[in-house]
């Protein structure tokens, strides 16, 4: 379905080079839901606006592949996801277009990738706004995004992901704007609609919690690259990397942030040398700030990026 | 909707009176003494007696303004201290001549300024950004009577393909007057030479003065498109696989525009204002050469008329731009309520 293979992203900045993603793997199958994880600024965003052909001008991406039912999109501009990809935004308020009514945004998408008429569309998208429960859902169409809350225009943006019958739906963050209600409200939402139409799904987030209860299969992204890869299950129940085993050991309820370890992600224009989270790893060793660890496996498809994985963590680092 | 139009209509009602008041406070700034100013230098003591009576200007001053408001509101702007013709009369065939080329800048202004600014934006730094560059501080800085002067050297003279002057050929004579607009009216009589004869002698004029408006036009729709360029919504839209050219001439332009079209209120002023020396120099026809007449020969009534006319026609263009502002983006009237 989609797979990203090696796959490094760089932007020139003021302050030098940023190495946003380094030679990131992974991959979604038919039907499945991956998770990729990270704290803010590890390049979670930036991974997503690849996949979708949206990356910003002057970013250059010297090394890997896309490869989206089959072709690769990074390589054959006519293949391009735009369009072929439901996307849900972070951010329902600003992801809007204020001048414009719903109806008339989403239908211009449908104008480009769905078959059928005006007519046909419009239908389609009522009903859509029925599925994703949204209130009054024919004369929604002729609403403005204002005239919805937030967690209502979260519907509209689901239901616009899915209104040119994409086979795999993209989600960056999608209710880190909303409360707590409502955030469970559109996770259930997205979890049924995308089960009940089969659809793959690639799911953003930097919540563990909002992780375990969306995707079979997770990624841990640090500072641009893959740290640990694996099912849901077996990451959430045997976490291999120190900086996995930290967030689960700092946050036993896994329904919190990423925000425990200290230290910060690294800035893109400062990346340290070898392993990226050297700086604050409590295993590390004199070779870790030399050699890139490489992807180590371990059982069922169950990777990690740390040759002392085996290693037990000294007891204040779960404190 | 319809209540937001309404209310705009309203609050232009107290500029309006404003107006009114303001003009007859002039006619009482101006010249010291009125009944001076129209008995003339040797009049006696009586004479000016009788011509108080007469023009009311005995009465209490709350009186007189009641009065003046009264003419005012009736069309009754005075007669012409120079040709004691009444002044409506003079404005009735003048405005037509100086809304007709005005609204004909604006045309030009907004039609090419708007895609010139698109354009520069989507060029960002590129060479469509430098030329919209240059014609914006082109624009602003030349003078517009030496713009006049070339134009007429260039157009009028060397290649002798345009009119000189005036607003149309005096051998065909005017079309018959129904709305006082040229093109209008000889469309309305079916007489293409007419229309064909105006169009000629409107070029000039409406170039010059729509330069600075072109000029800040674009400069606003250029600021406004980069600035929506930088939006989450620009982004998504991208995601969701939009047209190229769609997304950037409708969707993102009509946010854009909506600082543009607030521009065009204030520039609506600026052209007024510059109507008044592109008149003088093309010998157009309308109130700013009748404003001049005015001022050179102190006739302060009919500059007062003018004032007025001017001041309502300002105030009715904002309601427009108003309710055109509310049209593109309908947080606008919202926000009002
Ligand atoms: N256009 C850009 N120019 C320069 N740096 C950028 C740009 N976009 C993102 N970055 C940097 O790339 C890193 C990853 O950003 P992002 O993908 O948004 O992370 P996340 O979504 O995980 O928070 C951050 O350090 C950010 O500052
Ligand atoms: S490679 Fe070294 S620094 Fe990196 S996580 Fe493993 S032990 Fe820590
Ligand atoms: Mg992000």
């Amino acid at each position: 379905m989609l797979s990203v293979e090696g796959l490094s992203v760089r932007i020139g900045t003021g302050r030098g080079q940023a190495r946003i993603l380094d030679e990131v793997t992974l991959s979604v199958p038919r039907g499945g839901t991956l998770g990729v994880v990270g704290e803010s600024g590890c390049g979670k965003s930036t991974l997503l606006r690849a996949i979708l052909g949206i990356l910003p001008r002057g970013t250059q991406v010297p090394a890997g592949a896309i490869l989206f039912e089959g072709r690769d999109i990074l390589a054959d501009r006519a293949a391009s996801a735009r369009g072929r990809i439901g996307f849900i935004p972070q951010d329902p308020y600003l992801s809007l277009n204020p001048v414009f009514t719903a109806g008339a945004q989403i239908l211009e998408a449908m104008r480009h990738h769905a078959p059928g008429t005006r007519r046909d569309h419009k239908a389609k998208l009522a009903e859509l706004f029925r599925a994703v429960q949204l209130p009054d859902p024919e004369a929604a169409l002729d609403k403005y995004p204002h005239e919805f809350s937030g967690g209502q225009r979260q519907r509209l943006l689901i239901a616009a992901a899915l209104a040119c019958d994409p086979a795999l739906v993209v989600a960056d963050e999608p209710t880190t704007a909303l409360d707590v209600t409502t955030q469970r409200e559109i996770l259930a939402l997205l979890r049924q609609l995308t089960a009940a139409r089969g659809l793959s799904l690639l799911f953003v987030t930097h919540d563990f919690g909002v992780l375990a209860a969306v995707c079979e299969r997770v990624a841990v992204l640090y500072a641009g690259r893959v740290a640990e890869t694996g099912l849901t299950r077996a990451v959430l129940d045997d976490p291999r990397h120190p900086y996995t085993r930290m967030l689960l050991g700092c946050h036993p309820d896994r329904a919190v942030d990423l925000t425990g370890i200290p230290g910060t992600v690294p800035a893109a224009t400062a990346q340290p040398a070898g392993c990226r989270f050297h700086p604050r790893c409590p295993l590390v060793q004199p070779g870790c700030a030399r050699e890139v660890p490489p992807m180590l496996p371990l059982a069922e498809g169950h990777a990690v990026a740390c040759p002392f994985h085996a290693l037990p963590l000294p007891e204040p680092a779960l404190a | 909707m319809a209540r937001y139009i309404l209310r705009r209509i309203l609050l232009a009602l107290p500029a309006l009176f404003g107006l009114v008041l303001l003009t007859f406070v002039l006619t009482r700034v101006i010249p010291a003494d009125p009944a001076a100013t129209l008995a003339g230098d040797a009049a006696t003591p009586a004479q000016l007696a009788e011509i108080r009576a007469r023009y009311g200007l005995d009465r209490p001053l709350w009186e007189q303004a009641v009065t003046h408001m009264r003419q005012v509101l009736s069309g009754d702007l005075g007669s012409s201290i120079f040709s004691g013709r009444p002044v409506m009369e003079e404005i009735v065939f003048r405005l037509p001549a100086t809304l007709e080329l005005t609204f004909v800048a604006l045309l030009l202004a907004t039609g090419l300024g708007v895609p010139l600014g698109l354009l520069a934006a989507l060029n960002h730094n590129g060479p469509i950004d430098h030329l919209a560059r240059l014609i914006s501080v082109g624009g602003l800085a030349i003078a517009s009577f030496w713009l006049a002067i070339m134009l007429q050297l260039i157009f009028a003279m060397d290649l002798d393909v345009l009119p000189l002057r005036g607003r149309i050929d005096v051998a065909l004579g005017a079309p018959p007057t129904v709305t006082g607009f040229f093109l209008v009216d000889s469309l309305l009589a079916g007489r293409l030479d007419l229309l064909v004869d105006t169009l000629r002698h409107l070029a000039l004029p409406a170039v010059t003065l729509c330069l600075p408006g072109l000029a800040s036009i674009a400069r606003f729709t250029r600021s406004g498109v980069l600035e929506t360029l930088q939006k989450d919504f620009v982004l998504y839209a991208q995601a969701a696989g939009y047209g190229r050219v769609r997304l950037a001439a409708i969707y993102v332009l009509r946010n854009a525009v909506t600082v543009t079209v607030a521009q065009i209120g204030l520039l609506f002023g600026a052209l007024i204002s510059g109507a008044v020396a592109v008149e003088a120099i093309f010998d157009w026809p309308g109130l700013g050469t009748y404003a001049v007449q005015a001022i050179l020969s102190a006739d302060y009534k009919a500059l007062l008329a003018v004032t007025l006319v001017v001041g309502v026609v300002y105030a009715v263009v904002n309601v427009l731009v108003d309710v055109a502002q509310a049209l593109i983006d309908p947080r606008v009237a919202e926000q009002v309520k």
